[in-house]
């Protein structure tokens, strides 16, 4: 049996009056690549910034490696660095140079040296396909390569998990492939990966699991034969006959 | 007697003392903005410090957030030359008459005046950056401060550029009123170069062609470097498909913002 990464116990999310998340279950172990789908406001993204606190859940638990990410002692700068994030907007910093944007955590954070996280950027940056730019400010990239850098930027930090948040959205359609290969290589060499997607092939082909989230919690969660091709929850169907246009 | 009669009398007897008067009041004015600029950079970091989970901690930054704020409305409420005597006479009535070297207590009134505008500067810088910069920083560990020094203030620094340009000029206009508690800067060289000459309309004359000089040269200067951080437009692909050391250097309009 793999080693579990997240253990997440009723995970409570409310802004204000408006009750987000209300009661997310879910297990995940090491190795696995979990699509996240769903209708829009369902709470997918909400769900994911509570996984890397950029969101503070409102009630529930978090265990990360048996931890609690929510307790008051949690380093919860050491664990971002192991749970790192691609954002649908990218958040490249603008004002740093490619290889810059890939060190300048890897030094300030995790305190290595110059050479060290020079090495180690430009090793990430070869995987995504993006070391011939070191030198380009993002302003002077396309989407996909921005998307292919923010990855990097998370792999340099040398993260066990990426948290994804619909990574190709912003994208023009040319560039959605490249982001998706890079992000199928990541899956097939072990790195444990949560993808918000509306890309049902992407779900579909390269996803070990896929959830559907309905209203706050999960509606539906299982591998993705079963989710596309016999969902049990008719939401789900529904969902999935709006976004295929066809009939399971 | 002509008025360049006049002219060439003030400034045959004071040449000198006037040429001191502008020293003076671009090193007030120099020392200060930047002094001022790092008062209004610390607020800034200090006030956009996310809420921590610590209830003491909270109540802490809530007082610090008080003091700060009073600080600005009561520099920025008063005229300078109020404040400029009340701190200097201030000192002098709360330690038996003795007062402050003069120099330094000028550019000490001319930092925590500019701080409190400059705070409300930064502030506006900070906000105009992109939440998604924030988050990205956060996303990968790095600390509130650690994402202020090396991601948002250098973005929020270029963009109230012309802004802090804006405050030095406003401070090289505005360290005459120091002539109050008798530094010697440009102003106050006038009056008493006026005194000796008579020449009272001739003199403010030849310092306010100064002060002109000063600012209008200074703001050239300032937007010639403005442009110059906008930035170069290329940068250089390493390597080829055909060979490894190759430099392709690629030409990108860039937009600000
Ligand atoms: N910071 C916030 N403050 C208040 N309400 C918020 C905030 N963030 C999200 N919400 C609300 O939470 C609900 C879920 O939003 P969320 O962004 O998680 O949905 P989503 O499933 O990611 O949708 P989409 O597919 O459109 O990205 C929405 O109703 C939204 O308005
Ligand atoms: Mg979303």
């Amino acid at each position: 049996m793999a080693e579990t990464i997240f253990e997440i116990k009723k995970l409570v999310k409310n802004f204000g009056a408006n009750e987000v998340l209300k009661g997310i279950d879910l297990t995940v172990t090491k190795g696995e690549v979990v699509s996240i789908i769903g209708a829009s406001g369902s709470g997918k993204s909400t769900f994911l910034r509570c996984l890397n606190l950029l969101e503070q859940p409102t009630d529930g638990e978090i265990l990360y490696r048996g931890n609690s990410i929510l307790d008051a002692k949690f380093d919860v700068r050491s664990y971002r660095t192991k749970v790192g994030m691609v954002f649908q907007q990218f958040n490249l910093f603008n004002n740093m140079s490619v290889l810059k944007n890939c060190m300048i955590a890897q030094q300030t954070v995790l305190k290595r040296s110059k050479e060290e996280a020079t090495e180690n950027a430009l090793k990430y940056l070869d995987k995504v396909g993006m070391s011939a730019y070191v030198n380009a400010k993002p302003k002077q990239l396309s989407g996909g390569q921005k998307q292919r850098v923010a990855i990097a930027r998370s792999l340099a930090m040398d993260c066990e998990v990426i948290l994804f948040d619909e990574p190709t959205s912003a994208l023009d359609p040319e560039m959605v492939g490249e982001v998706l290969l890079v992000m199928k290589d990541l899956a097939e060499s072990g790195l444990t990966m949560l993808v918000v997607t509306h890309e049902m092939q992407f779900a579909k082909d390269v996803s070990s699991r896929v959830i559907f989230m309905d209203g706050g919690v999960v509606a539906e969660d299982d591998v993705p034969e079963v989710i596309f091709n016999s969902p049990t929850n008719p939401r789900t169907k529904e969902f999935l006959f709006r976004v295929l246009n066809k009939d399971i | 007697m002509s008025f360049f009669d006049s002219i060439g009398k003030v400034l045959k007897l004071g040449a000198g003392q006037l040429f001191i008067g502008v020293g003076y009041t671009l090193l007030i004015a120099l020392i200060s903005t930047v002094i001022g600029l790092l008062i209004g950079l610390i607020i800034g970091i200090i006030r956009t410090i996310p809420k921590s989970k610590k209830a003491f901690v909270r109540v802490l930054m809530k007082i610090l957030d008080i003091i700060l704020n009073i600080y600005i409305e009561v520099f920025r409420g008063t005229p300078m030359m109020v404040q400029a005597m009340v701190i200097y006479w201030g000192y002098a009535f709360a330690s038996n008459g003795q007062t402050l070297p003069l120099i330094p207590s000028a550019i000490f009134i001319v930092s925590i005046n500019t701080g409190a505008y400059m705070a409300e500067i930064v502030r506006g810088g900070i906000i105009s950056i992109d939440k998604g910069q924030f988050e990205g920083a956060s996303s990968i560990g790095m600390s509130h401060f650690q994402t202020m020094v090396h991601v948002i203030i250098p973005q929020a620094l270029r963009n109230i550029l012309p802004s802090i340009s804006n405050e030095f000029i406003i401070n090289i206009k505005d360290t005459s009123v120091l002539n109050v508690i008798g530094v010697s800067e440009l102003f106050y060289q006038a009056t008493v170069l006026s005194k000796m000459t008579y020449e009272i309309f001739a003199t403010y004359a030849i310092i306010s062609v100064l002060y002109f000089i000063m600012t209008f040269s200074i703001s050239r200067l300032l937007r010639l470097f403005e442009k110059l951080l906008e930035g170069k437009n290329t940068y250089t692909i390493m390597g080829s498909g055909t060979d490894p050391n190759a430099e392709i250097k690629v030409v990108k309009e860039t937009h600000r913002g």
